[in-house]
């Protein structure tokens, strides 16, 4: 009864975060609503980054490829072709051609990036540690000089421009929402927890005839699926992208998001995505000039940048686990003791448990009773 | 803040340096083999002393120090700051700033982080850089200063299609002795013996009497020394500072680290050597409508080694697989 209370937790608590970000950016101005939007879109690249990173323990650099990919293929197919046929006059037929809703670009986003990302992972995924960490950011560099310079996939150093702008405050919720459960179903399944398995000791998950490469590929294609997604989203938020906008600074963005908010729960990312990427939001805008009461304030350009990198710095020094502490939401106070099974049910006993229970038991996921 | 791009400023730094007050093109159809591979030498020393800063601290204690770039780019602006003095005071106050900032990082960040694991400390560094990059747009601007510092070795030494310059006889005299200093105190020192004892294994060296302390604190020195080597021999060619050139110094430095093996110094800093040789080798070869595409022909490479030769090209087949 409580392990299923605690799985309502863990998927109910991100999306109760998504919904009250959402009703708390209704209220407000049409600018700072695209503020938030950005959030939220910025906080699907972080779930994206999480279905990976978190599940499998290796970092991956290149995770913003995925998304840069979903961008540009969605920005391009459902800008018009007139601008395109002027813009982007080398573009192969097809791409000059097409036309597809924004609807539609988002799956094809999310599909690209699956697509892209399981075959970047066939030859990468047998790397771990440090040789995969460069690989993949050799990725993200080769990602980017090609969309940057190869005229005919895209418009080369112009960036895409005139895409229909239809990620609202409530499409960034529900796409966020959706990568969320994605995130959340992936997690129940055998593959995840194998894939968990190798991350808590890679030999001896071997050893019992667990496959590294295959449940990490798994991982590594769904979370190109999302970051693709997400790349959709972002760009039909903001109307437009170019490649610097996809390339070191939002992987530094996100990697700073997942690693402030625990890089081994759900929780943790939607957390880190949404606290950190709303003082970045308000940072930045500060270094534009604010009006804090009556004082109008400009911050010097790039304090966003140091204020977010010490940031980092300073949890990853203390709290090597991230404000989530690597927990899912109320995981620590809904787990089952170890000792008593099947007692202690009742609402009232809950509290007992939680001032008796360890903090240190309850971290690895379990099954489904 | 500029989005850093690794290759290439390389390739734009190289143009610089091949210049003779004429475009760029007929001086890439002018130079012979010889030439290119006088340059790719010249990069490739570079690099390969990036690598000896990150391997050295990676040998220690198994962790990466991105932030080592910073370093870098600080003795560079320290090098700006200083343009009135003579040269040899400002070689001297380079030295200073980047070995005072390289135990600065030590103690901040390194000693509260003993024990963790390399990608934590690549993480952590990740932001430090991130954080300092800011910090150089903030102080210094984001456009970049201009550093004249001994134009003079950029003269040419043996004319014609080779192209040599002294700055390239220069960088190898300079790399040599370092390496050459290096394996002497790692080889003929006590603390060097220490060094590599705990670069062997850091619990068992500790157990015997190992001052780790000093050992890691004199590795940390000598990528101070290092990057202040890299600062100057580099602002010689590229006589421009930006806040983004010690992440673009870094970033391809550490792979080259990795692609040679990390887990040794001479294999790491070859590793190092090779990328430089390799980017500045394929900058030349390439026609020029692709050079465009040059860091994705770097980076290819790079994938490619990796694929094949996880532990480093130059780590024997058949050794243990990185211990981290």
């Amino acid at each position: 009864m409580r392990s299923r209370l605690r799985l309502v937790a863990e998927l109910a608590g991100p999306l109760a975060v998504v919904a009250v970000v959402a009703v708390i950016g209704s209220t407000m101005s049409i600018a700072q609503q695209g503020n938030v939007t950005n959030i939220l879109v910025t906080a699907t690249i972080v779930v994206a980054l999480y279905v990976f990173t978190g599940n499998s323990g290796v970092m991956s650099f290149g995770q913003i490829s995925f998304v840069a990919v979903g961008a540009f293929a969605a920005g391009i197919l459902t800008s018009p072709t007139f601008t395109r046929q002027t813009n982007m006059p080398s573009l192969f037929k097809f791409l000059s051609t097409t036309q597809i809703s924004s609807f539609e670009s988002l799956l094809l986003g999310a599909g690209l990036g699956a697509l892209f990302a399981f075959l970047v992972g066939i030859v990468l995924l047998r790397l771990s540690g440090l040789a995969a960490g460069i690989a993949t950011f050799a990725v993200l560099q080769i990602t980017y000089d090609v969309l940057s310079y190869w005229d005919k996939i895209g418009p080369g150093v112009m960036p895409v421009v005139l895409v229909p702008v239809t990620t609202s405050l409530v499409v960034g919720a529900l796409g966020l929402g959706v990568a969320i459960v994605v995130a959340f179903t992936y997690q129940r399944t055998r593959s995840c927890r194998l894939l968990r398995a190798t991350r808590e000791d890679a030999v001896a998950a071997q050893g019992i005839g667990i496959s590294l490469f295959h449940h990490r590929l798994v991982a590594f294609t769904i979370s190109g699926a999302i970051a693709g997604f997400a790349g959709a989203l972002f760009v039909h938020e903001l109307g437009s992208v170019s490649t610097g906008q996809v390339y070191i600074d939002l992987t530094f963005a996100t990697l700073a998001m997942l690693v402030v908010g625990g890089t081994g729960s759900l929780w943790g990312a939607v957390l880190g995505g949404i606290v950190l990427g709303a003082l970045e939001s308000f940072l930045s805008n500060a270094e534009n000039g604010v009006a804090i009461g009556s004082l109008h304030v400009t911050l010097p350009n790039g304090l966003s940048v140091v204020i977010v990198g010490v940031i980092m710095v300073v949890v990853l020094i203390f709290a090597p686990k991230g404000i989530s502490g690597n927990h899912e939401f109320l995981e620590r106070f809904l787990s089952e003791r170890p000792t008593k099974v099947g007692t202690g049910t009742e609402p009232e006993s809950i509290a007992k448990v939680v001032d008796e229970e360890s903090p240190e038991i309850s971290s690895p996921p379990r099954p489904t009773s | 803040m500029g989005t850093p791009s690794p290759c290439g400023r390389h390739t734009s730094g190289d143009d610089q340096s091949l210049e003779d007050d004429q475009s760029d093109e007929p001086v890439r159809a002018r130079m012979s083999w010889i030439g290119h591979l006088v340059n790719a030498v010249s990069l490739g020393v570079v690099y390969g002393l990036v690598a000896v800063s990150v391997g050295l601290v990676f040998g220690v204690l198994r962790q990466v120090n991105l932030a080592q770039g910073e370093v870098i780019a600080l003795g560079a602006y320290s090098l700006w700051m200083t343009q009135n003095l003579p040269v040899v005071v400002r070689i001297v106050i380079c030295i200073a700033v980047c070995v005072a900032m390289s135990l600065v990082i030590q103690v901040i960040i390194f000693r509260p982080l003993r024990g963790a694991s390399a990608l934590t400390t690549l993480i952590v560094t990740f932001g430090l850089s991130y954080a300092l990059e800011g910090v150089w747009t903030i102080v210094f601007g984001t456009n970049g200063q201009p550093v004249s510092m001994l134009s003079s070795l950029n003269q040419v030494v043996v004319g014609g299609n080779v192209g040599l310059r002294w700055i390239t006889l220069v960088e190898m005299g300079v790399g040599g002795v370092f390496f050459a200093v290096l394996v002497l105190v790692l080889y003929g020192s006590k603390i060097g013996v220490m060094m590599r004892a705990t670069a062997e294994d850091f619990r068992t060296a500790r157990l015997v009497g190992v001052r780790i302390d000093r050992v890691v604190t004199l590795a940390f020195v000598f990528g101070g020394v290092s990057a202040a080597m890299v600062a100057i021999l580099f602002t010689v060619q590229t006589p421009l500072v930006t806040p983004t050139l010690g992440f673009n110094l870094i970033t391809l430095g550490l792979v080259g680290t990795v692609l040679g093996g990390i887990d040794r110094l001479g294999r790491a800093t070859a590793g190092g050597f090779v990328v430089g040789f390799v980017n500045s080798m394929l900058g030349a070869v390439v026609p020029q409508e692709l050079l465009v595409f040059l860091p994705m022909l770097t980076f290819m490479f790079v994938i490619v080694v990796l694929v094949l030769r996880p532990a480093g090209l130059f780590t024997p087949k058949g050794s243990i697989v990185e211990r981290v």
